[in-house]
């Protein structure tokens, strides 16, 4: 973010002798406000960005509890005694080693996050944008359906997991209750089975997805000049060539926006899964955000290992915002 | 012994009192406890371990007692605990959940001057961390109220006092008293009778046994108490501190065993949570189920408590009958930094009395006091039986989570419920070659 402020303040070459001119007249109390504006964004983008950031990284080497300091000696070396954790210590590269080979919820998490990232993309995120132009087009009663699909977006996710586990219950649930699926021998397990699990979770979060990229696609909608859509009418195009040939081009901004939501909402994917297992992840629904909670957070803490699993996340994450913040960059200095 | 004494020359900061204190306080114990208890209590001559109790004064206790019903309980024990002392109870009240996993925080950041906690290992864990101030002083008092077992549940690894509990419960196989009536069931004493219990009631229509492991935890129960019935208590304990490894064969007779009862438990098991699988028994859509009272026999409504029974899971090796079972106890101990030690040891020898406890299950119907010989006036027929089938134990487990170290029993969970969705025989041994491999780096 820094080198962002950077390139916009700085005027193009041409006015460099005028802007030295700029500069000399700033008074001392303009130096000032100007110290404090900056110093004080860049000071917080220290202490709560890059120094946890940094911090994650440099704990991921290590092996500790939480409990008293960390000792800057190899954990080899450190006295251990079986089933009490050894004092804070350097693990090198063994955190990441057991993560990559023995850790079973590692490589299911990173399938169930790709998984996860891959029904937002085609799945949840198309459908909030069929909703938007539905809806956009004024059929009849569109109010309501508006208000009806943008609900799920007002609750927390905490709440739409609680629902949403009332609706999948095996024997007490709406779903089971319904298609008369809930005797011994023949009731579907919605949220326990494995293979089936993980789906039921996304059925939950793309009910709220579709919704929160309705709003979002709905109001560059309504924000597209009605004149274009005219001019298309006139030259004979029909709805759905006036779409994809003059309303979604017009819409880049927006549509960056809501691929670059869609993304962070699938890597950041936790809430429901967390509320669904409460706290243990069930088999079936690991995701790396769950892990790395469940290694940090409780009542033996193992925050080496959570922190080289949050590295992990950290570098798959890098991988869309560096996309992003590149062709985002390469717009503005064109 | 000799181990340690040799040990205890090698470690500098080792003070001639401290060393004869763990050697008087460690009889029985193996050395590499004794060792450890050298290194802490070294460290920990704080005011705090010196301090008797007092009484006056006011002190703070952090309660997860958070349910409406042992949350009035709790607050009924502390009543009765002021008007001992005279020391005011301040009540800081956290959410279960919340409460545990913010422990390790708690403890090393401002406690309560009192916690409530769980007996066995997962107070020893703390204790070997140097988070909890030994309470040999307050046992002097109350040691004579309670027997060996509550004791040693309340002993760190070196020794020391650490807890003051309160009540423990059974886990049994309950069931409705009518059911077995109107269909001429009889009470299983032995694995065969028990399958064929089962059988039985497959045949009648009815779920044989009630299940659910959504929680993860109640699961850990089953293995538990077929472990503690195939390989003894003993065995139990080994295994949770990794002193036998999770690929022995010990290991693999337990699921083989818990593989012949699987197919007659409620399906969809993980998708479940408990309080739905009691339902179905309270219902009578189940016929029997494996928990603890404290989820049972709660889970009742008041009307049905009077039809509900339970047995202690049937005999499967005759060498060992029915001599265990889990029994998790819960109680009290007091943090390092507490701030008025001295008051709150006060409390805790007023809380550790026949009477208090009595207190404190006047509302409560399922949990029963660790006092000797405890018979509280409020007791109902299932506590009244608890009480028996508790005391005919030759040893008590805590359970899996408490038994052990907590990343283990999370390993387990998962592996449970992989052996409950797939129990072939590949699935097994695919399990205890995950648990053990998680167990070496937990444990290393």
């Amino acid at each position: 973010m820094v080198s962002t402020t950077t390139e916009k303040t700085t005027p193009p070459a041409t006015t460099k002798r005028r802007r030295r001119r700029t500069v000399r007249r700033l008074s001392r109390r303009d130096k000032l406000v100007m110290a404090l504006l900056l110093g004080v964004p860049l000071l917080l983008d220290l202490a709560f960005v890059w120094f946890p950031a940094l911090a994650t990284v440099l704990l991921s080497f290590t092996k500790w509890t939480g409990v008293g300091g960390i000792h800057l000696k190899a954990c080899s070396a450190a006295s251990s005694l079986p089933g009490i954790p050894q004092p804070g210590c350097i693990n090198g590269v063994q955190n990441y080693n057991q993560a990559f080979t023995n850790y079973p919820d590692f490589w299911p998490a990173v399938r169930h996050n790709a998984i996860w990232l891959l029904v937002f993309i085609v799945f949840a995120t198309p459908l909030g944008m069929l909703f938007a132009v539905l809806i956009d087009r004024g059929i009849r009663g569109s109010r309501v359906y508006q208000s009806l699909l943008f609900l799920p977006v007002m609750l927390s996710l905490a709440l739409i997991g609680i629902i949403w586990e009332l609706i999948y219950s095996p024997n007490y649930g709406l779903i089971n209750t319904i298609i008369g699926r809930n005797g011994n021998n023949n009731l579907i397990d919605w949220l326990g089975d494995p293979h089936l699990n993980l789906w039921a979770v996304l059925v939950e979060a793309s009910w709220r997805q579709a919704g929160y990229v309705m709003v979002l696609y709905l109001a560059g909608l309504k924000a597209v000049d009605p004149s274009l859509r005219e001019a298309a009418l006139m030259d004979g195009a029909n709805a759905w060539q006036t779409f994809w040939r003059v309303v979604f081009p017009t819409l880049r901004p927006i549509n960056v926006v809501i691929v670059v939501i869609t993304v962070i909402e699938s890597l950041r994917a936790f809430d429901l899964v967390y509320i669904t297992s409460k706290g243990n992840p069930l088999r079936g629904l690991e995701l790396l955000s769950v892990s790395v909670t469940q290694n940090i957070v409780g009542e033996t803490q193992r925050i080496g290992f959570g922190s080289t699993l949050g590295v992990v996340l950290l570098v798959i994450s890098l991988v869309p915002i560096t996309i992003f913040l590149y062709n985002a960059f390469r717009r503005e200095e064109r | 012994m000799p181990d340690l004494s040799g040990s205890t020359d090698s470690l500098p900061h080792v003070s001639r009192r401290t060393a004869l204190k763990v050697l008087g306080g460690a009889a029985g114990l193996a050395a590499a406890p004794g060792v450890l208890a050298a290194c802490s209590s070294s460290k920990t001559k704080s005011s705090s371990q010196t301090q008797s109790a007092t009484t006056g004064g006011s002190i703070t206790f952090g309660s997860n007692y958070s349910d409406a019903a042992p949350k009035a309980a709790f607050a009924a024990l502390c009543q009765s605990a002021t008007a001992k002392t005279g020391t005011k109870i301040a009540i800081n009240t956290t959410d279960h959940n919340t409460f545990q996993n913010n422990i390790s925080n708690y403890l090393q950041g401002t406690p309560d001057d009192l916690a409530t906690w769980f007996a066995g290992y997962r107070m020893q864990f703390f204790a070997a961390q140097n988070l909890l101030t030994p309470l040999d002083d307050v046992w002097a008092k109350i040691g004579a109220n309670f027997n060996d077992a509550a004791r040693n549940l309340s002993k760190g690894l070196d020794g020391h006092y650490y807890f003051v509990p309160l009540y423990n419960y059974p886990w049994v196989v309950f069931y409705n008293k009518s059911v077995f009536a109107s269909k001429g069931y009889t009470v299983p004493t032995t694995w065969d009778a028990f399958v064929s219990l089962a059988k039985q009631m497959q045949k009648d229509g009815m779920v044989p046994l009630a299940f659910a492991d959504k929680d993860g935890w109640p699961a850990l129960g089953t293995f538990d108490i077929i472990n503690m019935r195939v390989n003894g208590y003993d065995y139990h304990i080994k295994l949770m501190k990794h002193e036998i490894p999770w690929t022995d064969k010990g290991v693999t007779a337990v699921f083989n065993q818990w593989a012949e009862i699987l197919p007659y438990a409620q399906k969809g098991a993980t998708g479940r949570i408990w309080q739905d699988a009691a339902k179905a028994l309270e219902n009578k859509q189940a016929g029997m189920m494996f928990q603890g009272s404290n989820q049972v026999a709660a889970n009742y409504a008041a009307a049905n408590l009077a039809d509900l029974d339970f047995f202690v899971y049937p005999v499967i090796n005759e060498q060992f009958g029915t001599d265990f079972m889990d029994a998790p106890t819960d109680g009290f101990m007091l943090p390092k930094k507490a701030k008025n030690p001295s008051p709150a040891k006060g409390v805790l020898e007023a809380i550790g009395t026949a009477e208090a406890e009595s207190t404190y299950l006047k509302t409560d119907q399922w949990d029963v006091g660790l006092a000797n010989g405890l018979v509280a006036p409020s007791y109902n027929a299932i506590q009244k039986k608890a009480v028996a089938e508790i005391g005919k134990c030759k040893s008590v487990a805590q359970f899996m989570d408490r038994d052990t170290v907590p990343d283990m029993a999370t390993a387990m969970i998962k592996l449970i419920q992989g052996f409950i969705d797939d129990p072939s025989s590949s699935s097994i041994s695919s399990i205890q070659k995950s648990a053990e491999d998680q167990a070496k780096t937990i444990f290393s």
